[in-house]
Parts: structure tokens; C-alpha cells; sequence
């Protein structure tokens, strides 16, 4: 499931930038892009002004994030501060430059049995946003933060949702996975979608494992190019490495021996 | 041989198979390179090096990729008809752990006719024993009179900069036949886990490139064009117009971009047309066109 990119970068403008709890929403108008990225597809992002003239002079390189949802011409990419790369685009204003590329690597593809089931951890909720707008009601989402200040981006989703947080001020409190193994013991032949970090990923696919589910992971790597042309961005899986952005960042999970990768940026 | 300008990609920084995938035939219509050089192949299949394979440096990346790739059986079979259908000749990059594998590697590529130039990696940092040949002018030499015999076609000599005279290594490539250096591949770097404090990258140290290397690179190729006769292909960090004219100033025939493409896969293109707008200003309404940048035609 791949919408193809133009070639090249270009420059994007900032429409808005949404606060959301703890996150940010970058909203960019990509009039040069194709209207119908696929769910789990990302795109390069820089700043088109100070980007690479920071403390260390980072960022320099772009930075690879899934977009969260198209509307009104628009195009959404959620974020949290943590360091140069996103605090830089977190201070984004209206009309700013964006350089953006993509849409990269391969999406989501639908079950081919069993009713979705969506996974999403803390940022990584940005790909399961997408594809539960467009999966709709069938779909089950399952959403998981540390704390209610960041378990406000939930309120993006348009239909039911789970909620569970790691300190419980918001939701349930648990790990997300607490509540996947609930939702699995009720419906065995649910496909699993999920996003988030690594530990939770890991969690999902080794649950997943055993009970003999079908799962997409969309992962994350430290990536410099987002094409294919560094070869930075390998994660192991049974057949060997393989690149997140043109082979992934959608990966089936019976591929990996574990989600527990290394190297996400720094 | 004639190419249709003189911007090149690094070995290594770019993917066309990979990339076509991404841009579709688009960028068969808008190839960034006037020649595309191949990421080198070595005899056997490699896997490459464990992550993490990258470190932001400023301005700049240190990268520890260990030279993944098919083995010279599996580039010909499934990736060099592919290769042959971009629009601009092909340059094959080969790395051999011994000079007999390094023989095998020319022979069989250069009696492909897709391909139109060898480069010998001899400068990859990132392999142990990748370091040997380029690094001391007598084992360049020897490389290059064992492999010179095997094919008709121009050899080119990648040079590393973690050389104590790189001038001297590129004058030995010269003198046993070979038609063309090309410089500079990655300076060794390294990098920390900011928590742990052990090496961040899966290789242990890496490779730096991108503008922080650009100064060092251009003082290289100034000291190595003044060495040779033979054509000398310029990179290290260069992200403009300016920059390439900077390198073609010095002494290079053409140049190649790398790591900018990662932050702009049409970088090649960009950079060619701000150093053809430089040419031709340079050169003056009243002179004929001197510089190949001169001929580009684009789309």
C-alpha cells in the first residue's frame, strides 16, 4: 500500500500549529503533493528556515514522520518537543517554509481476515489516526499514554475509543497491551495494527505471536534520507535487514524476531 | 567519457532501484546525476553492519553502513537490468578483500556492457581491511596494474582522505593505468551513546560526511588535481552551486553530490543548475562554452 512521492523535496506551508496536551500538531498545506497518502506512510520534514543552526548545528538532516490525517487540504503531522529536530518544528508558525517529501515507504494493508483491531502507544498514535478514519466503526482502537496530558490527542479519534495511561489520570491504568489481551481473549481473529515505542511494539508482537494473531507494526528508525539511499534505517527481521523506509515502516510482525530495535534517533 | 554534465552521486548516497520505487518513473524523467554510480558491490553477499548506522553530527552525519549488498552474482542478475535503464551512464563501484577478488570483480563487471565505468573502493573506512589499499600508494599501485588488463573500460580509483598523502595514492592509481581518482570518500568518526558513554554506532566508529568534511575535501582535491593529470572527480560536502564551482576551481573535472541528496533526493539537479547559471556567467556572453555544464540540457 504505497502512494508514490514526486521526486524531490518541497517547500509546504504551515497552516496551524496545534497545541494538543503535551504534543503539537503540525498542520502543513502541500498543494504539490498527492491528496491520498496511504495510512502508515511518512514524509521527510525541515524547517525551511534555521534548520541547521541550532546548538551543534542540529538539526540538519530531515526527520521522518507519519502523517495523522488529511483534511481540508491539509495535512497533520503530530509531535512532541524532545529534541532539536522537533523543537524546532513544535515552534513552527503559521506561513512558515516546510520541506516536505514523501509520501514514503508502505502503508497499512486492510485484514485480509478478522476485524481490525488499532494499537496505538504515546506519538506513535499519528499512523492508527489515519487508518481508523478510514477503516471507521469496524475498527477497535485501543490507545495507551503515560499521563492525561498527553492522552489528550485521544480526543482526535472520531469514534470509540479505549483509553488506558501508565500513571491512570486519565483512562484506565495500564499498559495498552493490558487491554490488547483482553480485546484478543474476546476476539481471536481480530489483525492487529499498531504503532508506538519500541517496548510496546515488542509487547504487541510477542502477544500476537502466541495467541497466533496477525499484526502490523509501523516502526520507527533513525533514518537520514527516507528513500532508500543511506541504508541507516535496517531493522532486523528473519530474512535479514531490511531498510524501514522503502521496505517498512509497516512491517508484519511475524517477520521480526523482536520489535525491540535500537538506534531511534538521538 | 563524455557525460551530459559534471554533477555525479557518491557511491553509496543514492539508490535508484530503491528510489525508483519511491518516485516512480519520475525520476527516470528528472535524474538528478550525469552518471550514476553504484553502491559498491563486493564479491560475496554482505549484510552489512548492526544498528544503529547513523549519528547527526554537526552539519553532518557519521554513518556506519559496512557496505551491504548482494554479491557480485546477485548485482548482475537482479540489479544491473535495472540499473541499465536509467537514463545516464553507469558506473559500477567494486571492493575486494584481496586483489584476486578485486580481479574477479572487474573482470566480470567490466565484460557487461551496461556498464560504463569501474570505480575501485579501495577507501571504505568502514571495513576493516577496506583501509589497506587506498591508505599506502604501493598497494593502490598494485591493485590497479592487477586490474588494469581485465577490462577495456576507465577505472577510477576512489581515494580516501584517512591517507597520509592522498596525492601520493593518487599518483600511484595514475601511473599503473588508471584513468580517473575520485576523493573524498568518508573521514573516521565517532560517536557516544549520550546515556550509556560506549560507542553509539552498531560498527563501533563510522564514516563523517556532509559540509563539515567540505573544507578538508576541498583542500584535498587541490592538492591531488596538482598531482595528476588524469581526470579528478570532486566531492565532500557540497550542497550549491558555489560549491561544486569551488571544486571544479580546484582542479576537478566533475563532482559528485552525497549526502545532500539525503536531505533533497533532486539535490543533483539543483546543484548542477546553480553551477551552469556560475558557468556561464563566469565564462561571459562573448566565449565559446568551456565547461561541460554548459552543454546540460534539462527538463
Amino acid at each position: 500500500m504505497r502512494t508514490l512521492a514526486p521526486f524531490g523535496r518541497r517547500l509546504a506551508r504551515v497552516a496551524a500549529v496545534e497545541r494538543i496536551g503535551e504534543y503539537s500538531i503540525v498542520w502543513a498545506e502541500d498543494a504539490q503533493g498527492p491528496a491520498d497518502p496511504r495510512p502508515g506512510q511518512f514524509y521527510m520534514l525541515a524547517a525551511e528556515a534555521r534548520w541547521g543552526a541550532g546548538l551543534d548545528e542540529r538539526p540538519w538532516l530531515p526527520r521522518a514522520f507519519s502523517f495523522c490525517r488529511v483534511e481540508a487540504g491539509r495535512m497533520g503531522f503530530i509531535l512532541e518537543d524532545v529534541g532539536p529536530g522537533t523543537h524546532r518544528l513544535a515552534e513552527l508558525a503559521p506561513g512558515d517554509g516546510l520541506w516536505l517529501t514523501g509520501p514514503l515507504g508502505v502503508g497499512f494493508a486492510p485484514p485480509a481476515a478478522g476485524a481490525p483491531l488499532l494499537v496505538g502507544g504515546g506519538i506513535g498514535v499519528a499512523p492508527i489516526l489515519c487508518w481508523s478514519d478510514e477503516l471507521g466503526p469496524q475498527a477497535r482502537v485501543l490507545l495507551g499514554f503515560r499521563s492525561a496530558g498527553h492522552a489528550e490527542a485521544a480526543s482526535l479519534f472520531r469514534g470509540q475509543i479505549t483509553l488506558a495511561t501508565d500513571d491512570g489520570s486519565a483512562g484506565r491504568r495500564a499498559y495498552v497491551t493490558e487491554l490488547l489481551r483482553e480485546e484478543l481473549d474476546a476476539d481471536p481473529a481480530a489483525t492487529v495494527y499498531a504503532c508506538g515505542p519500541p517496548p510496546m511494539l515488542e509487547a504487541v508482537r510477542a502477544l500476537c505471536a502466541e495467541r497466533g494473531v496477525t499484526a502490523q507494526l509501523a516502526m520507527e528508525s533513525g533514518m537520514a534520507c527516507g528513500f532508500g539511499a543511506c541504508f541507516g534505517c535496517v531493522v532486523p527481521t528473519r530474512n535479514g535487514y531490511v531498510r524501514l523506509c522503502v521496505d517498512g515502516p509497516v512491517v508484519d510482525a511475524g517477520e521480526l524476531e523482536t520489535a525491540l530495535v535500537t538506534g531511534s534517533g538521538h | 567519457m563524455p557525460l551530459r554534465g559534471p554533477v555525479l552521486n557518491g557511491s553509496g548516497t543514492f539508490d535508484a532501484i530503491a528510489a525508483r520505487r519511491t518516485f516512480g518513473d519520475e525520476l527516470l524523467e528528472r535524474f538528478p546525476f550525469d552518471a550514476f554510480v553504484s553502491k559498491t558491490i563486493t564479491l560475496a553477499p554482505r549484510q552489512g553492519n548492526p544498528p544503529p548506522r547513523l549519528w547527526e553530527t554537526p552539519a553532518g552525519l557519521i554513518n556506519s553502513i559496512g557496505l551491504p549488498n548482494k554479491g557480485l552474482e546477485g548485482f548482475i542478475e537482479s540489479d544491473l537490468p535495472k540499473l541499465a535503464e536509467l537514463p545516464v551512464p553507469l558506473v559500477v563501484s567494486v571492493m575486494g578483500f584481496s586483489h584476486d577478488e578485486l580481479a574477479q570483480l572487474v573482470a566480470r563487471v567490466g565484460e557487461r556492457d551496461e556498464v560504463a565505468m569501474i570505480e575501485l573502493n579501495v577507501s571504505c573506512p568502514n571495513v576493516e581491511t577496506g583501509l589497506v589499499m587506498g591508505a599506502d600508494p604501493a598497494e593502490t599501485a598494485r591493485a590497479v596494474e592487477r586490474t588494469r588488463p581485465l577490462t577495456e573500460k576507465p577505472l577510477i580509483v576512489k581515494l580516501t582522505p584517512n591517507a597520509s598523502e592522498p596525492q601520493a595514492v593518487a599518483a600511484a592509481a595514475e601511473a599503473a593505468g588508471a584513468e580517473a581518482v575520485s576523493l573524498i570518500n568518508t573521514l573516521k568518526g565517532m560517536a557516544l551513546h549520550p546515556r550509556t558513554r560506549s560507542p553509539w554506532l552498531g560498527g563501533g566508529s563510522g564514516g563523517v560526511s556532509g559540509p563539515a568534511v567540505r573544507a578538508i575535501a576541498l583542500e584535498q582535491v587541490y592538492t591531488v588535481a596538482r598531482a595528476v593529470e588524469i581526470a579528478v572527480i570532486g566531492m565532500g560536502g557540497i550542497q550549491t552551486g558555489r560549491h561544486a564551482a569551488d571544486f571544479i576551481e580546484a582542479g576537478a573535472a566533475a563532482v559528485a553530490v552525497g549526502t545532500e541528496s539525503f536531505r533533497d533526493p533532486a539535490a543533483g539537479t539543483r546543484i548542477a543548475d546553480e553551477l551552469a547559471v556560475i558557468s556561464a556567467s563566469e565564462r561571459g556572453i562573448s566565449e565559446a562554452p568551456t565547461s561541460p555544464a554548459g552543454t546540460r540540457a534539462r527538463t
